[in-house]
């Protein structure tokens, strides 16, 4: 057997990049939820994670399952996402995060994966693809695509 | 073609709003991940550091109790990658479960604790090595025993060697009292955090 790490060293090694992963995927307000249950879930797998794993690309796919759950859970509790109430502006989130949460909240869905995976989580298109299901050049345009997309709007963004 | 990597550089930017959390972010995420993986049974190692009059000490507890005390000198990196490979890697810094330890080593260090009351996991120790460190409490609070003494209270009066190496392996030093166990000259021998800590312990004992 192969030794892992102790999990602390997991949380802080990628503790601050899963949190700006969720918190671009689900907005700020629902961060904290989508980054608990990630690192919950992952104590919970990490005995019989196979060593030679990649544990960004493996956070990260929690990650997105647990940012779908809670995107969901919202949805249903009518809280809308893209447009979160100012209220919700409170400490660690600035007006520029909300900004650039609502224009990632406008992608078509792969697309903000895609960009969020690759450029804020870090991970290979061969890493995002396999997330987000599609091949690498589908992975590939749906983040060139998204990210048109974004400088678009906040571009146009007084 | 759109070069990817000059393309990656000028994307940077887009992201340069949404900064790194703070410290105390993380520190509030840290802290709901310890009491949730405690609630649900998640946590096998929970440790934390504190400091005392013989340098910085890690205390680490499984549910069952608590498992291993470490001097700095053992190098606590390698001391949690061990208990990762030993015990299991679900170890997480969370200081709750071993608040009642740390209490009552500060009493030690002041001098008002003469034994340790805490439930303790043996499960890093086997065999004749868990036989002479569950002897070792009954040297009280103050007194000393040779190494040659304790191989003859524990029915194996040849293995004095074997005492030595049960003692320079205790998995809870300060806790088992292996700094109890001198040589039978009278010198006080060997101690895992070095002779001066063992010294420094049984000076503190003798109310000196």
């Amino acid at each position: 057997m192969t030794a892992r790490p102790p999990f602390e060293e997991v949380v802080s090694r990628h503790g601050p990049t899963v949190l700006r992963v969720c918190r671009a995927v689900v907005g700020p307000v629902d961060a904290d939820d989508a980054w608990s249950e990630t690192f919950l879930s992952a104590l919970q797998a990490y005995p019989r994670l196979p060593a030679d794993a990649n544990l960004e690309a493996w956070l990260v796919t929690i990650a997105h399952r647990k940012a779908i759950d809670v995107t969901r859970r919202a949805a249903r509790g009518a809280i809308p996402v893209a447009d979160p109430p100012l209220q919700a502006t409170r400490r660690g989130t600035d007006d520029r995060d909300l900004d650039l949460a609502r224009s990632l909240a406008a992608l078509p869905e792969k697309q903000r994966f895609a960009v969020v995976y690759h450029y804020l989580g870090g991970l290979p298109y061969r890493e995002v693809a396999v997330i987000i299901g599609g091949s690498i050049e589908s992975a590939r345009r749906a983040a060139a695509d998204g990210i048109a997309n974004l400088r678009r709007t906040q571009g146009t963004r007084s | 073609m759109t070069d990817p990597i000059r393309d990656h550089d000028r994307t940077a930017d887009l992201f340069a709003d949404i900064r790194p959390p703070g410290q105390d972010e993380l520190q509030v995420l840290h802290l709901r991940l310890e009491v949730t993986a405690e609630a649900k049974g998640l946590l096998d190692v929970a440790y934390r550091t504190v400091d005392t009059p013989v340098g910085t000490l890690l205390l680490a507890a499984t549910p069952a109790g608590l498992v291993r005390v470490a001097y700095e000198r053992e190098g606590l990196d390698g001391v949690l990658e061990g208990l990762a490979r030993q015990l299991s890697p679900r170890i997480l810094s969370a200081p709750q479960r071993t608040d009642a330890a740390a209490r009552q080593l500060e009493e030690y260090f002041a001098g008002d604790r003469n034994r340790f009351d805490l439930p303790l996991d043996l499960s890093l120790s086997r065999g004749f090595r868990r036989t002479v460190l569950s002897y070792l409490p009954r040297i009280g609070y103050g007194k000393t025993a040779s190494y040659g003494e304790v191989a003859a209270a524990v029915h194996n009066p040849k293995a004095v060697r074997a005492v030595g190496t049960a003692c320079a392996t205790n998995p809870l030093p300060l806790i088992v009292p292996c700094h109890r166990v001198i040589r039978t000259d009278g010198l006080i021998g060997s101690y895992l955090a070095g002779p001066e800590v063992k010294q420094q312990l049984l000076d503190l004992e003798a109310g000196a």
